[in-house]
């Protein structure tokens, strides 16, 4: 295998891992407030679809990734009303808010399958993008990467030295504790579920406007699922998330990296790939019970009312 | 102001009444929904509704679509009140298919009374195995099992992909990605001449009536109960948790196998690359709406089944995308877990009056 070839390899594991990336950071977020959204599928899809309309009507890229994190929001909140709003089991509206959403999306899109647009183009910061192995990685991708970086260097430090931070991790592990001392409970929440609405939203726009660039009905293909179980085997931690999107990056590409190395491998064998390994990372890093009670935010996934 | 004050106790009445408030909500948004599109609503939700079973052929294509979604569900039913997060149903659904499938394709052009028997049991065996491996990860990793059975249906679906490609492609069918036809022995037969009723209808009701048996007559069954109600009673009561998590998915599992393998033997007669329109995914809306008993499950597989109808008919007379069948199932969902709320909630209108009248 020569230089060039895993310089690629690296260039677009990153460049298929930021999709990942960004979803789990927002999904993240909302789990530490303690509310599980299993509608990142259906958020995703519809950021993708509602951002490529934008952009392929009006030619803007930005329109179009304004309105795709939008969308993200808007169909979070839709599962904000109805999981906290009137407290609802969070883990079947998540799966309604995927079931809506692949709908909705598909009906949207219909007439827009396939039609090509001018995507995102990378930006190649000279010098840096120069360096040898490394530098296209991180240094020749586009602008959504660069602010993808920019993301997970806030969120972390967000958790870790700031005072909303800890507000957010008070809410999730314990609501009526937070509740007591004043802090806004469910503004909080909310505010988490919108966050990761927006997150969802662009990783689906990046998905249509400069990974792929076109819309195809279902194009998330799973991801949403891959970064709600990325979370889960990150510990709720946005280095280990980092880490982990990547490695699923590297493994949603294997059919390149097959091809460099010269040996044929069914196509559907390896499409299988980033979903088996998704389980079999899950089973390993789940299966110490302690370790990982330890790390789930106490109050995850159960209804909080107010003075009920 | 709207304020959620609680019941203290579940209203029995408003759990049979949410199902049937979150249908005609979804009726009357699709209708708006339509008329937002520029149709007329009153005849677009009779195109979607009414005119699929306008005649002895619809009715028949309703029972034929709803039995896959009702063997899925009456299962689904069994996982979730043992608190058993099963989303794997497609997954199990295409497994089924495809190791009936196979099985089917080695008796060739045998004849023989059991070849179906063995065809249909090896779906159940294929879609259990499926799902107990899911259980199996949950109960000796900890790995959850909302995410590894939905892994589990991307995966089943490459597999199928993969093999109705490669090794179960018809030799002679022309490089097509179908398998060859299954002979007349390893077809479900019909049940009324002249429409596509195949007997694996009967799979369904019986299997609806055996789980009602199960839940409500059985020792198993009230494990299960008492395990979903309250996972700390059951413990302290000296039930196996492990076994209790093993025995709902692999009821669960293998009703979605034989779903599958009934698919492939009855109505579509071959494997081919898209042997579920979803009917797994449909199938955890319907254990829902059927508030987890065989009866409504029953109601709601018909209404599933409708709706799968209406959208490929909206389709050719509409013009409609047929995504919009998902779009209702979304929306009924949505609707019934909103109305849900009425079970352990009273919905008061605060006002200024009230608020006086309390002394605040």
């Amino acid at each position: 295998m020569d230089i060039d070839l895993i310089t690629n390899i690296l260039y677009a594991m990153v460049r298929t891992g930021t999709p990942l990336l960004i979803v789990a950071l927002g999904e993240m977020v909302c789990e530490k407030s303690g509310v599980l959204n299993l509608g990142q599928e259906g958020m995703m899809l519809m950021g993708a679809v509602i951002g490529f309309i934008a952009t392929l009507t009006t030619g803007s890229l930005l329109l179009g990734f304004i309105l795709a994190i939008l969308s993200g929001v808007i169909m979070s909140m839709l599962f904000a009303g109805i999981a906290l709003g009137l407290n609802a089991n969070q883990v079947a509206t998540g799966l309604a808010l995927t079931i809506f959403g692949t709908g909705l999306s598909a009906f949207i899109g219909a007439d827009f399958v396939g039609q090509p647009i001018d995507g995102l183009n990378p930006y190649a910061i000279p010098l840096l993008s120069e360096i040898p192995l490394i530098g296209k990685m991180l240094f020749a991708q586009d602008l959504i990467v660069y602010l993808s970086f920019g993301l997970f260097a806030v969120i972390y430090w967000f958790f870790k030295s700031s005072r909303a931070g800890l507000t957010v991790k008070a809410v999730g592990e314990n609501p009526h504790a937070a509740n007591v001392i004043g802090l806004p409970v469910m503004r909080t929440r909310y505010l988490a579920v919108a966050f990761g609405g927006a997150m969802a939203g662009l990783a689906g726009g990046y998905l249509s406007l400069a990974y792929t660039p076109l819309w195809t009905e279902n194009m998330t293909a799973g991801r949403g699922w891959i970064a709600l179980a990325l979370v889960v085997f990150a510990t709720w931690r946005a280095e280990r998330i980092i880490l982990g999107a990547y490695l699923f990056g590297l493994a949603s590409i294997l059919n390149l990296v097959a091809q460099g190395l010269g040996y044929p491998v069914s196509p559907n064998i390896l499409a299988m790939m980033p979903y088996a390994a998704t389980v079999m990372v899950l089973v390993m890093l789940s299966s110490n019970v302690v370790k990982s009670k330890m790390h789930t935010p106490m109050w995850l996934g159960k209804p909080f009312h107010p003075g009920g | 102001m709207i304020k959620l004050v609680p019941r203290g106790e579940r209203s029995r009445a408003m759990a049979y009444m949410s199902p049937v408030f979150a249908g005609m909500l979804t009726l009357l948004t699709g209708g708006i929904f339509f008329a937002t599109l520029g149709l007329d609503p009153l005849h677009a939700l009779s195109v979607f509704l009414i005119a699929p079973v306008s005649d002895i052929y619809g009715i028949a294509e309703l029972c034929v679509k709803a039995a896959p979604i009702m063997l899925c569900a009456v299962g689904l039913a069994v996982a979730f009140k043992a608190q058993v997060w099963n989303i794997g149903a497609e997954g199990q659904l295409l497994m089924g298919g495809l190791v009936g499938s196979a099985v089917a394709l080695q008796f060739g052009e045998a004849e023989g009374f059991w070849i179906l028997p063995t065809v249909l049991i090896s779906g159940m065996i294929g879609g259990g195995l499926w799902g107990l491996l899911a259980a199996w990860l949950k109960t000796r990793f900890n790995a959850n099992e909302i995410l590894t059975t939905i892994m589990f249906n991307y995966i089943a679906l490459y597999l199928l992909l993969y093999f109705v490609h490669g090794a179960l492609k018809d030799p002679d069918g022309y490089g097509f990605p179908e398998s060859a036809l299954f002979s007349d022995a390893a077809t479900l037969p019909i049940l009324i001449e002249d429409t596509r009723i195949h007997i694996g209808i009967l799979f369904a009701l019986f299997a609806s009536v055996s789980i009602w048996v199960l839940m409500q007559r059985s020792f198993i069954g009230f494990q299960i109960k008492v395990l979903g109600a309250d996972a700390n009673a059951a413990k302290l009561a000296g039930f196996k948790h492990k076994h209790l998590v093993w025995i709902a998915m692999v009821i669960s599992a293998a009703l979605a196998g034989l779903a599958g393998a009934s698919e492939v033997t009855g109505p579509i007669g071959q494997l081919i690359p898209s042997i579920s329109p979803g009917y797994g995914y449909a199938a955890i809306i319907v254990a829902f709406l059927g508030r987890l008993h065989p009866i409504g499950i029953l109601f709601a597989s018909i209404l599933m089944a409708l709706i799968y109808m209406g959208g490929e008919l909206a389709q050719i007379e509409l013009n409609l995308p047929l995504a919009v069948t998902a779009l209702f199932q979304g929306m009924l969902l949505f609707y019934l877990l909103a109305c849900d709320v009425l079970i352990n909630f009273r919905i008061k209108l605060k006002t200024a009056a009230t608020n006086a009248a309390m002394g605040n």
